[in-house]
Protein backbone atom coordinates (compact mmCIF):
# COMPACT_ATOMS: atom_id res chain seq x y z
CA UNK A 1 0.00 0.00 0.00
CA UNK A 2 1.65 3.66 -1.07
CA UNK A 3 1.26 7.05 0.84
CA UNK A 4 1.30 9.95 -1.46
CA UNK A 5 1.13 13.73 0.45
CA UNK A 6 0.67 16.46 -1.84
CA UNK A 7 1.60 19.82 -0.86
CA UNK A 8 -0.41 19.58 2.86
CA UNK A 9 -0.69 22.93 4.85
CA UNK A 10 -1.30 22.48 8.86
CA UNK A 11 -1.72 24.56 11.25
CA UNK A 12 -1.63 25.10 15.22
CA UNK A 13 -4.10 27.78 15.69
CA UNK A 14 -2.47 30.99 13.67
CA UNK A 15 0.66 29.11 13.11
CA UNK A 16 1.81 27.69 9.99
CA UNK A 17 3.77 24.91 11.02
CA UNK A 18 3.02 22.63 7.70
CA UNK A 19 3.70 24.81 4.07
CA UNK A 20 3.33 23.08 1.19
CA UNK A 21 4.54 19.83 2.50
CA UNK A 22 4.67 16.57 -0.22
CA UNK A 23 5.99 13.06 -0.37
CA UNK A 24 5.49 9.63 -1.22
CA UNK A 25 5.88 6.36 0.44
CA UNK A 26 5.64 3.51 -2.33
CA UNK A 27 4.36 0.15 -1.12
CA UNK A 28 6.85 -1.84 1.09
CA UNK A 29 9.46 0.99 1.45
CA UNK A 30 11.03 2.36 4.03
CA UNK A 31 11.40 6.00 3.96
CA UNK A 32 13.27 8.44 6.37
CA UNK A 33 11.81 11.97 6.99
CA UNK A 34 14.21 14.06 8.48
CA UNK A 35 14.65 17.54 10.03
CA UNK A 36 15.74 19.75 12.60
CA UNK A 37 13.45 20.23 16.14
CA UNK A 38 10.66 21.77 15.20
CA UNK A 39 10.67 21.21 11.34
CA UNK A 40 7.44 19.63 11.20
CA UNK A 41 7.99 15.98 11.40
CA UNK A 42 5.97 15.03 14.26
CA UNK A 43 3.20 17.29 12.75
CA UNK A 44 3.52 15.95 9.63
CA UNK A 45 2.57 12.23 10.72
CA UNK A 46 0.26 13.65 12.64
CA UNK A 47 -1.45 15.24 9.59
CA UNK A 48 -1.25 12.00 7.82
CA UNK A 49 -2.87 10.09 10.59
CA UNK A 50 -5.48 12.44 11.42
CA UNK A 51 -4.75 13.92 14.87
CA UNK A 52 -3.97 17.27 14.08
CA UNK A 53 -5.44 17.66 9.99
CA UNK A 54 -4.37 19.24 7.44
CA UNK A 55 -6.20 22.00 6.59
CA UNK A 56 -5.57 22.11 2.55
CA UNK A 57 -3.74 19.62 0.29
CA UNK A 58 -4.25 15.97 -0.65
CA UNK A 59 -3.42 12.80 1.14
CA UNK A 60 -3.82 9.42 -0.58
CA UNK A 61 -3.76 5.71 0.72
CA UNK A 62 -3.16 4.16 -2.72
CA UNK A 63 -5.67 6.18 -5.13
CA UNK A 64 -8.29 6.69 -2.05
CA UNK A 65 -8.82 10.13 -0.40
CA UNK A 66 -8.12 10.27 3.08
CA UNK A 67 -7.32 14.11 4.44
CA UNK A 68 -10.91 14.06 5.23
CA UNK A 69 -11.20 10.80 7.34
CA UNK A 70 -11.18 11.15 10.93
CA UNK A 71 -8.61 9.56 12.56
CA UNK A 72 -9.82 6.22 13.81
CA UNK A 73 -11.02 5.83 10.99
CA UNK A 74 -7.78 6.47 9.43
CA UNK A 75 -6.15 3.89 12.32
CA UNK A 76 -8.31 1.17 11.05
CA UNK A 77 -7.72 1.80 7.35
CA UNK A 78 -4.17 0.33 8.13
CA UNK A 79 -2.13 3.26 9.05
CA UNK A 80 -0.51 3.31 12.13
CA UNK A 81 1.08 5.68 14.80
CA UNK A 82 3.93 5.21 16.30
CA UNK A 83 4.41 8.22 18.28
CA UNK A 84 7.66 9.52 20.72
CA UNK A 85 7.71 9.59 24.30
CA UNK A 86 6.33 7.22 27.00
CA UNK A 87 2.87 6.60 24.94
CA UNK A 88 1.59 3.25 26.51
CA UNK A 89 -2.04 2.92 28.63
CA UNK A 90 0.24 3.48 31.63
CA UNK A 91 -2.47 2.30 34.25
CA UNK A 92 -3.09 -1.19 32.02
CA UNK A 93 -0.68 -4.12 31.98
CA UNK A 94 1.43 -5.10 29.16
CA UNK A 95 -1.26 -7.93 28.23
CA UNK A 96 -4.36 -5.66 28.66
CA UNK A 97 -1.72 -2.96 26.41
CA UNK A 98 -1.41 -5.47 23.71
CA UNK A 99 -5.15 -6.78 23.44
CA UNK A 100 -6.49 -3.66 22.92
CA UNK A 101 -4.31 -3.10 20.30
CA UNK A 102 -5.55 -6.69 18.66
CA UNK A 103 -8.92 -6.00 18.92
CA UNK A 104 -9.54 -5.07 15.69
CA UNK A 105 -6.48 -6.43 13.01
CA UNK A 106 -6.25 -5.83 9.76
CA UNK A 107 -6.32 -10.04 8.84
CA UNK A 108 -4.36 -9.58 5.63
CA UNK A 109 -1.80 -7.61 7.59
CA UNK A 110 -1.92 -8.66 11.21
CA UNK A 111 0.73 -10.23 13.44
CA UNK A 112 0.05 -13.00 15.34
CA UNK A 113 0.69 -12.64 19.21
CA UNK A 114 3.43 -15.53 18.76
CA UNK A 115 5.24 -13.80 16.01
CA UNK A 116 5.16 -10.25 17.88
CA UNK A 117 6.39 -12.44 21.14
CA UNK A 118 9.34 -13.81 18.91
CA UNK A 119 10.29 -10.24 17.58
CA UNK A 120 9.65 -9.21 21.51
CA UNK A 121 10.56 -11.70 23.82
CA UNK A 122 10.95 -9.69 26.81
CA UNK A 123 7.45 -8.82 26.51
CA UNK A 124 6.30 -12.46 27.50
CA UNK A 125 7.85 -12.02 30.86
CA UNK A 126 6.77 -8.74 31.29
CA UNK A 127 3.12 -9.27 30.07
CA UNK A 128 1.30 -8.94 33.80
CA UNK A 129 3.56 -5.86 34.37
CA UNK A 130 2.11 -2.67 34.52
CA UNK A 131 3.21 -0.52 31.55
CA UNK A 132 3.47 2.40 33.28
CA UNK A 133 6.27 1.24 35.29
CA UNK A 134 8.37 -0.12 32.25
CA UNK A 135 11.89 1.09 30.90
CA UNK A 136 11.63 3.40 27.81
CA UNK A 137 12.96 0.58 25.87
CA UNK A 138 10.51 -1.64 27.02
CA UNK A 139 7.63 0.96 26.44
CA UNK A 140 9.48 1.22 22.79
CA UNK A 141 9.02 -2.27 22.60
CA UNK A 142 5.33 -2.44 23.34
CA UNK A 143 4.63 0.18 20.79
CA UNK A 144 6.28 -1.51 18.40
CA UNK A 145 4.12 -4.89 19.36
CA UNK A 146 1.09 -3.26 19.49
CA UNK A 147 1.56 -1.61 16.28
CA UNK A 148 2.44 -5.35 14.54
CA UNK A 149 -0.67 -6.57 16.05
CA UNK A 150 -3.05 -4.36 14.64
CA UNK A 151 -1.69 -5.45 11.23
CA UNK A 152 -0.50 -2.01 9.84
CA UNK A 153 -0.24 -1.55 6.33
CA UNK A 154 2.18 2.07 6.90
CA UNK A 155 3.43 2.05 9.91
CA UNK A 156 4.29 5.75 11.25
CA UNK A 157 7.81 5.84 13.55
CA UNK A 158 8.34 9.31 15.58
CA UNK A 159 11.61 9.36 16.81
CA UNK A 160 12.11 5.51 17.60
CA UNK A 161 15.04 5.78 19.15
CA UNK A 162 14.69 9.35 21.42
CA UNK A 163 15.98 8.52 24.72
CA UNK A 164 17.20 4.64 24.27
CA UNK A 165 20.21 3.04 25.84
CA UNK A 166 22.57 2.61 23.28
CA UNK A 167 22.45 -1.18 23.46
CA UNK A 168 18.49 -0.91 23.20
CA UNK A 169 18.96 1.34 19.66
CA UNK A 170 20.91 -1.71 18.45
CA UNK A 171 17.86 -3.85 19.08
CA UNK A 172 15.73 -1.16 16.97
CA UNK A 173 17.97 -1.21 14.34
CA UNK A 174 17.29 -5.45 14.23
CA UNK A 175 13.63 -4.67 14.87
CA UNK A 176 13.56 -2.18 11.56
CA UNK A 177 15.80 -4.38 9.61
CA UNK A 178 13.07 -7.39 10.10
CA UNK A 179 10.59 -4.61 8.98
CA UNK A 180 12.54 -3.92 5.90
CA UNK A 181 12.33 -7.95 5.14
CA UNK A 182 9.13 -8.51 5.50
CA UNK A 183 8.07 -5.24 3.46
CA UNK A 184 6.24 -3.87 5.72
CA UNK A 185 5.49 0.04 4.27
CA UNK A 186 7.45 2.53 6.85
CA UNK A 187 7.53 6.37 7.34
CA UNK A 188 10.28 7.24 10.15
CA UNK A 189 11.46 9.98 11.16
CA UNK A 190 14.98 10.22 13.34
CA UNK A 191 17.02 13.45 15.22
CA UNK A 192 19.80 10.37 14.69
CA UNK A 193 19.63 11.02 10.74
CA UNK A 194 22.73 8.34 9.98
CA UNK A 195 20.57 5.70 12.08
CA UNK A 196 17.49 6.24 9.94
CA UNK A 197 18.93 5.87 6.64
CA UNK A 198 20.85 3.00 7.31
CA UNK A 199 17.54 1.29 7.37
CA UNK A 200 15.48 3.26 4.53
CA UNK A 201 15.14 3.15 0.76
CA UNK A 202 14.99 6.80 0.48
CA UNK A 203 14.87 10.07 2.71
CA UNK A 204 13.40 13.31 2.72
CA UNK A 205 14.29 16.42 4.52
CA UNK A 206 11.84 19.04 5.75
CA UNK A 207 13.03 22.56 6.83
CA UNK A 208 10.61 25.10 8.11
CA UNK A 209 7.39 23.18 7.27
CA UNK A 210 8.51 21.98 3.38
CA UNK A 211 10.86 19.78 1.60
CA UNK A 212 14.64 20.58 0.97
CA UNK A 213 15.81 17.86 -0.48
CA UNK A 214 14.94 14.01 -1.19
CA UNK A 215 17.32 11.38 -2.46
CA UNK A 216 17.85 7.68 -2.24
CA UNK A 217 19.41 6.75 1.50
CA UNK A 218 22.48 6.07 0.16
CA UNK A 219 22.94 9.21 -1.82
CA UNK A 220 21.74 11.05 0.90
CA UNK A 221 23.67 10.23 3.55
CA UNK A 222 26.84 11.66 1.25
CA UNK A 223 25.30 14.58 0.18
CA UNK A 224 26.46 18.26 0.97
CA UNK A 225 22.56 18.45 1.56
CA UNK A 226 22.21 16.54 4.34
CA UNK A 227 25.64 18.83 6.41
CA UNK A 228 23.78 22.05 5.30
CA UNK A 229 20.49 21.17 6.55
CA UNK A 230 20.98 18.78 9.41
CA UNK A 231 24.74 19.58 10.75
CA UNK A 232 25.76 15.73 10.40
CA UNK A 233 29.12 14.51 9.19
CA UNK A 234 29.63 11.05 7.09
CA UNK A 235 28.64 7.89 9.46
CA UNK A 236 32.17 6.55 10.66
CA UNK B 1 -27.30 0.74 73.12
CA UNK B 2 -27.69 -3.19 73.12
CA UNK B 3 -27.54 -5.51 70.24
CA UNK B 4 -30.64 -5.40 68.59
CA UNK B 5 -30.49 -1.80 68.24
CA UNK B 6 -26.29 -1.97 67.21
CA UNK B 7 -28.17 -4.11 64.20
CA UNK B 8 -30.42 -2.18 63.44
CA UNK B 9 -29.06 1.02 63.02
CA UNK B 10 -25.63 -1.12 61.34
CA UNK B 11 -28.24 -2.11 59.15
CA UNK B 12 -29.72 1.13 58.18
CA UNK B 13 -26.30 2.52 57.75
CA UNK B 14 -25.52 -0.12 55.12
CA UNK B 15 -28.57 0.95 53.36
CA UNK B 16 -27.65 4.51 52.98
CA UNK B 17 -24.17 4.00 51.85
CA UNK B 18 -25.37 1.84 49.57
CA UNK B 19 -27.83 3.87 47.92
CA UNK B 20 -25.11 6.76 48.09
CA UNK B 21 -22.80 4.67 46.75
CA UNK B 22 -24.90 3.73 43.65
CA UNK B 23 -25.30 7.03 42.58
CA UNK B 24 -21.64 8.23 43.42
CA UNK B 25 -20.08 5.49 40.80
CA UNK B 26 -21.97 6.78 37.89
CA UNK B 27 -20.28 10.24 38.86
CA UNK B 28 -17.21 9.07 39.89
CA UNK B 29 -16.99 7.14 36.67
CA UNK B 30 -17.96 9.46 34.23
CA UNK B 31 -15.35 12.04 35.90
CA UNK B 32 -12.66 9.27 35.77
CA UNK B 33 -13.17 9.24 31.85
CA UNK B 34 -14.40 12.55 31.12
CA UNK B 35 -12.98 14.68 33.33
CA UNK B 36 -16.37 16.28 33.16
CA UNK B 37 -18.11 17.05 36.78
CA UNK B 38 -21.85 16.45 35.85
CA UNK B 39 -24.61 18.19 38.16
CA UNK B 40 -27.44 17.18 35.95
CA UNK B 41 -26.21 13.11 37.30
CA UNK B 42 -28.65 14.55 40.00
CA UNK B 43 -31.87 15.00 37.50
CA UNK B 44 -30.70 11.59 36.21
CA UNK B 45 -31.52 10.48 39.76
CA UNK B 46 -34.98 12.24 40.51
CA UNK B 47 -36.26 10.94 36.89
CA UNK B 48 -35.12 7.60 37.50
CA UNK B 49 -37.49 7.89 40.89
CA UNK B 50 -39.89 9.73 39.19
CA UNK B 51 -40.28 6.84 36.55
CA UNK B 52 -41.06 4.83 39.23
CA UNK B 53 -43.72 6.17 40.64
CA UNK B 54 -45.68 6.73 37.23
CA UNK B 55 -44.75 2.68 36.44
CA UNK B 56 -45.83 1.58 39.77
CA UNK B 57 -48.88 4.25 39.56
CA UNK B 58 -49.94 2.03 36.14
CA UNK B 59 -48.97 -1.28 37.22
CA UNK B 60 -50.09 -1.53 41.01
CA UNK B 61 -48.59 -5.02 41.58
CA UNK B 62 -45.52 -5.52 38.93
CA UNK B 63 -45.02 -1.73 38.61
CA UNK B 64 -41.42 -1.92 40.74
CA UNK B 65 -39.88 -4.47 39.19
CA UNK B 66 -40.88 -3.10 35.59
CA UNK B 67 -39.46 0.26 37.03
CA UNK B 68 -36.36 -1.30 37.54
CA UNK B 69 -35.92 -1.31 33.64
CA UNK B 70 -37.93 1.71 33.05
CA UNK B 71 -36.31 4.21 34.68
CA UNK B 72 -32.62 3.46 34.44
CA UNK B 73 -33.35 3.39 30.96
CA UNK B 74 -34.90 6.75 31.01
CA UNK B 75 -32.22 7.87 32.40
CA UNK B 76 -30.04 6.38 29.71
CA UNK B 77 -31.82 7.88 26.97
CA UNK B 78 -31.16 11.74 28.89
CA UNK B 79 -27.78 11.32 29.58
CA UNK B 80 -26.99 10.09 25.67
CA UNK B 81 -29.14 13.07 24.58
CA UNK B 82 -27.38 15.45 26.61
CA UNK B 83 -24.07 14.14 25.78
CA UNK B 84 -24.47 14.02 22.48
CA UNK B 85 -26.25 17.65 22.65
CA UNK B 86 -24.49 19.68 24.88
CA UNK B 87 -21.76 18.09 26.30
CA UNK B 88 -19.21 17.02 24.25
CA UNK B 89 -18.67 20.30 23.32
CA UNK B 90 -17.44 21.30 26.33
CA UNK B 91 -14.64 18.24 26.89
CA UNK B 92 -11.03 19.46 27.88
CA UNK B 93 -12.87 23.60 29.23
CA UNK B 94 -12.64 24.38 32.54
CA UNK B 95 -14.15 22.68 35.26
CA UNK B 96 -16.31 25.77 36.09
CA UNK B 97 -17.28 26.42 32.51
CA UNK B 98 -18.68 22.25 32.81
CA UNK B 99 -20.19 22.84 36.04
CA UNK B 100 -22.26 26.19 35.02
CA UNK B 101 -23.25 23.93 31.96
CA UNK B 102 -24.55 20.92 34.02
CA UNK B 103 -26.00 23.21 36.45
CA UNK B 104 -28.12 24.84 33.86
CA UNK B 105 -29.01 21.40 32.53
CA UNK B 106 -30.30 20.87 36.13
CA UNK B 107 -32.48 23.71 36.48
CA UNK B 108 -33.79 22.92 32.85
CA UNK B 109 -35.00 19.24 33.58
CA UNK B 110 -36.12 20.20 37.23
CA UNK B 111 -38.73 22.44 35.43
CA UNK B 112 -39.76 20.04 33.01
CA UNK B 113 -39.94 17.32 35.94
CA UNK B 114 -42.54 20.29 37.59
CA UNK B 115 -44.48 20.15 33.94
CA UNK B 116 -44.97 16.42 33.43
CA UNK B 117 -45.09 15.49 37.30
CA UNK B 118 -46.62 18.24 39.38
CA UNK B 119 -44.87 19.78 42.56
CA UNK B 120 -46.70 17.19 45.14
CA UNK B 121 -44.37 14.42 46.69
CA UNK B 122 -44.72 11.24 45.45
CA UNK B 123 -44.34 7.82 47.38
CA UNK B 124 -44.65 3.75 46.41
CA UNK B 125 -44.58 1.40 48.69
CA UNK B 126 -42.01 -1.37 48.21
CA UNK B 127 -42.55 -4.73 46.24
CA UNK B 128 -44.72 -7.06 48.32
CA UNK B 129 -41.65 -9.50 48.46
CA UNK B 130 -40.12 -7.59 50.29
CA UNK B 131 -42.07 -5.17 52.06
CA UNK B 132 -42.04 -5.06 55.91
CA UNK B 133 -39.51 -6.31 58.55
CA UNK B 134 -37.80 -9.57 59.06
CA UNK B 135 -35.79 -10.57 62.50
CA UNK B 136 -32.36 -10.55 63.02
CA UNK B 137 -30.43 -11.67 66.32
CA UNK B 138 -33.28 -9.48 67.65
CA UNK B 139 -33.76 -6.80 65.87
CA UNK B 140 -36.81 -5.92 63.20
CA UNK B 141 -34.82 -4.93 59.95
CA UNK B 142 -36.96 -3.40 57.08
CA UNK B 143 -36.62 -6.20 54.07
CA UNK B 144 -36.23 -3.98 51.77
CA UNK B 145 -32.69 -2.71 53.36
CA UNK B 146 -31.45 -5.37 51.78
CA UNK B 147 -33.16 -4.90 48.34
CA UNK B 148 -30.78 -1.90 48.54
CA UNK B 149 -27.59 -3.54 49.57
CA UNK B 150 -28.01 -6.15 47.13
CA UNK B 151 -28.34 -3.72 44.69
CA UNK B 152 -24.81 -1.94 45.69
CA UNK B 153 -23.53 -5.07 45.52
CA UNK B 154 -24.40 -5.71 41.91
CA UNK B 155 -23.40 -2.48 40.82
CA UNK B 156 -20.43 -2.64 42.68
CA UNK B 157 -19.16 -6.10 41.31
CA UNK B 158 -20.30 -5.13 37.95
CA UNK B 159 -18.20 -2.17 37.29
CA UNK B 160 -15.36 -4.02 39.00
CA UNK B 161 -15.96 -6.82 36.54
CA UNK B 162 -16.26 -4.09 33.30
CA UNK B 163 -12.76 -1.73 34.48
CA UNK B 164 -11.02 -5.21 35.05
CA UNK B 165 -11.79 -8.07 32.90
CA UNK B 166 -13.26 -6.92 29.49
CA UNK B 167 -11.90 -5.29 26.63
CA UNK B 168 -14.40 -2.21 27.08
CA UNK B 169 -13.58 -1.56 30.47
CA UNK B 170 -9.67 -1.48 29.47
CA UNK B 171 -11.06 0.90 26.76
CA UNK B 172 -12.47 3.06 29.26
CA UNK B 173 -9.19 3.14 31.63
CA UNK B 174 -6.96 3.67 28.27
CA UNK B 175 -9.07 6.65 27.18
CA UNK B 176 -7.61 8.12 30.75
CA UNK B 177 -3.98 7.43 30.20
CA UNK B 178 -3.86 8.27 26.72
CA UNK B 179 -6.84 9.24 24.33
CA UNK B 180 -4.59 10.11 20.77
CA UNK B 181 -2.82 6.91 21.31
CA UNK B 182 -6.31 4.95 21.51
CA UNK B 183 -8.20 7.18 18.85
CA UNK B 184 -4.83 5.45 16.74
CA UNK B 185 -5.58 2.05 17.41
CA UNK B 186 -9.07 2.19 15.72
CA UNK B 187 -11.43 3.22 18.66
CA UNK B 188 -14.36 5.94 18.53
CA UNK B 189 -13.37 7.69 21.32
CA UNK B 190 -16.90 9.77 20.96
CA UNK B 191 -18.51 6.63 21.12
CA UNK B 192 -16.72 5.67 24.14
CA UNK B 193 -17.45 9.13 25.45
CA UNK B 194 -20.82 8.99 24.97
CA UNK B 195 -21.50 5.23 26.25
CA UNK B 196 -19.97 6.33 29.50
CA UNK B 197 -21.82 9.24 30.17
CA UNK B 198 -24.72 6.61 29.45
CA UNK B 199 -23.27 3.98 31.52
CA UNK B 200 -23.14 6.68 34.65
CA UNK B 201 -26.42 8.15 33.47
CA UNK B 202 -28.11 4.93 34.10
CA UNK B 203 -26.91 4.02 37.42
CA UNK B 204 -28.05 7.70 38.79
CA UNK B 205 -31.79 6.10 37.12
CA UNK B 206 -30.85 3.17 38.40
CA UNK B 207 -30.64 4.97 42.00
CA UNK B 208 -33.55 6.97 41.93
CA UNK B 209 -35.80 3.78 40.97
CA UNK B 210 -34.19 1.70 44.20
CA UNK B 211 -34.44 4.37 47.06
CA UNK B 212 -38.22 5.69 45.20
CA UNK B 213 -39.59 3.21 48.02
CA UNK B 214 -38.00 4.94 50.77
CA UNK B 215 -38.33 8.23 50.02
CA UNK B 216 -40.58 11.18 49.47
CA UNK B 217 -40.42 11.22 45.58
CA UNK B 218 -40.46 15.15 44.34
CA UNK B 219 -39.10 18.41 43.62
CA UNK B 220 -35.72 19.23 45.22
CA UNK B 221 -34.18 15.56 45.43
CA UNK B 222 -31.94 16.18 42.52
CA UNK B 223 -29.77 18.96 44.01
CA UNK B 224 -29.79 17.24 47.24
CA UNK B 225 -28.69 14.05 46.00
CA UNK B 226 -26.00 15.75 43.76
CA UNK B 227 -24.73 17.43 46.82
CA UNK B 228 -24.59 14.05 49.09
CA UNK B 229 -23.00 11.85 45.92
CA UNK B 230 -20.39 14.79 45.23
CA UNK B 231 -19.66 14.75 48.99
CA UNK B 232 -18.85 10.70 48.70
CA UNK B 233 -16.91 10.92 44.98
CA UNK B 234 -14.80 14.14 46.74
CA UNK B 235 -13.94 12.25 50.03
CA UNK B 236 -13.15 8.78 48.51
CA UNK B 237 -11.25 10.63 45.64
CA UNK B 238 -13.07 11.66 42.10
CA UNK B 239 -12.52 8.76 39.79
CA UNK B 240 -12.07 5.94 41.59
CA UNK B 241 -14.56 3.59 42.21
CA UNK B 242 -13.36 2.09 45.62
CA UNK B 243 -13.03 5.48 46.70
CA UNK B 244 -16.57 6.05 46.09
CA UNK B 245 -17.56 2.49 48.15
CA UNK B 246 -15.55 3.69 50.99
CA UNK B 247 -16.78 7.12 50.96
CA UNK B 248 -19.76 6.42 50.73
CA UNK B 249 -19.29 3.68 53.86
CA UNK B 250 -18.24 6.91 55.52
CA UNK B 251 -21.10 8.93 55.22
CA UNK B 252 -23.90 6.40 56.02
CA UNK B 253 -22.32 6.12 58.83
CA UNK B 254 -21.51 9.22 59.85
CA UNK B 255 -25.23 10.26 59.09
CA UNK B 256 -26.74 7.26 61.21
CA UNK B 257 -24.28 8.25 63.85
CA UNK B 258 -25.40 11.76 63.40
CA UNK B 259 -29.10 10.89 63.48
CA UNK B 260 -28.40 9.08 66.56
CA UNK B 261 -26.21 11.19 68.82
CA UNK B 262 -26.88 15.00 67.86
CA UNK B 263 -29.53 15.08 65.51
CA UNK B 264 -29.50 18.73 64.83
CA UNK B 265 -25.78 18.45 64.13
CA UNK B 266 -25.71 15.58 61.83
CA UNK B 267 -25.23 17.78 58.27
CA UNK B 268 -22.91 19.87 59.66
CA UNK B 269 -20.94 16.86 61.14
CA UNK B 270 -20.72 15.64 57.28
CA UNK B 271 -19.15 18.67 55.67
CA UNK B 272 -16.85 19.01 58.68
CA UNK B 273 -15.57 15.72 57.60
CA UNK B 274 -15.37 16.59 54.07
CA UNK B 275 -13.44 19.38 54.94
CA UNK B 276 -10.77 17.52 57.20
CA UNK B 277 -10.32 14.62 54.55
CA UNK B 278 -9.76 17.46 52.00
CA UNK B 279 -7.45 19.66 54.16
CA UNK B 280 -4.92 15.91 54.55
CA UNK B 281 -5.81 14.53 51.17
CA UNK B 282 -7.03 17.60 48.89
CA UNK B 283 -7.32 14.15 46.07
CA UNK B 284 -9.24 12.52 48.37
CA UNK B 285 -8.74 9.19 49.91
CA UNK B 286 -8.16 6.89 46.71
CA UNK B 287 -7.83 9.49 44.24
CA UNK B 288 -4.73 10.98 42.43
CA UNK B 289 -3.41 14.42 42.38
CA UNK B 290 -4.66 15.82 38.72
CA UNK B 291 -1.89 16.00 36.51
N1 LIG C 1 0.67 21.60 19.97
C1 LIG C 1 1.35 22.60 19.37
N2 LIG C 1 0.89 23.86 19.45
C2 LIG C 1 1.56 24.88 18.85
N3 LIG C 1 2.67 24.72 18.15
C3 LIG C 1 3.18 23.49 18.02
C4 LIG C 1 2.55 22.36 18.64
N4 LIG C 1 3.27 21.26 18.35
C5 LIG C 1 4.32 21.68 17.60
N5 LIG C 1 4.26 23.01 17.39
C6 LIG C 1 5.21 23.81 16.60
O1 LIG C 1 5.19 23.32 15.28
C7 LIG C 1 6.49 23.30 14.73
C8 LIG C 1 6.78 21.89 14.22
O2 LIG C 1 6.79 21.01 15.33
P1 LIG C 1 7.04 19.45 15.17
O3 LIG C 1 6.79 18.85 16.48
O4 LIG C 1 6.27 18.95 14.02
O5 LIG C 1 8.58 19.41 14.84
P2 LIG C 1 9.55 18.17 14.76
O6 LIG C 1 10.20 18.27 13.45
O7 LIG C 1 8.82 16.92 15.08
O8 LIG C 1 10.59 18.53 15.90
P3 LIG C 1 11.34 17.58 16.94
O9 LIG C 1 12.54 17.05 16.23
O10 LIG C 1 11.74 18.50 18.03
O11 LIG C 1 10.40 16.52 17.37
C9 LIG C 1 7.42 23.76 15.82
O12 LIG C 1 7.73 25.11 15.58
C10 LIG C 1 6.63 23.63 17.08
O13 LIG C 1 6.99 24.62 17.99
MG1 LIG D 1 8.96 15.53 16.66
Amino acid sequence: MSLTVDGIHTYYGQSHVLQGISLNVGDGETVALLGRNGAGKTTTMRSIVGLTPARSGSIRLDDKEISRLQAYRLARLGLSFVPSGRRVYGSLTVRQNLALAAERPRKEAAWSLERVHDMFPNLVTLAGRQAGHLSGGEQQMLKLARALLGGPRILLLDEPTEGLAPGIVADLGRWLAILRKEKVTVLITEQNALFALRYADRGYIIEKGTVRYEAPAAELRDSAEIRRYLGVGVDT
Amino acid sequence: MDLSAFVTQSIGALSTASSLFIVAAGLTLVFGALRLINIAHGSFYMYGALAATTVVGWFPDSGFWIALIVGPLVALVMGVGVEMGVLRRLYGREHLTQLLATFALLLIFADLALRFWGKNVRSINPPKVVNGNFGLVGARVPAYDMVIIAAAIVVGGGLWLLLTHTTLGWKIRAVVDDPEVLVCSGVNIRMLYTGVFGLGALLAGLAGVVIAPQQAVGPGMDAQIIVAAFIVAVIGGLGSITGAAIGSLIIGIAETLGANLAPSWASTFIYLLMIVVLAVRPWGLLGTPER
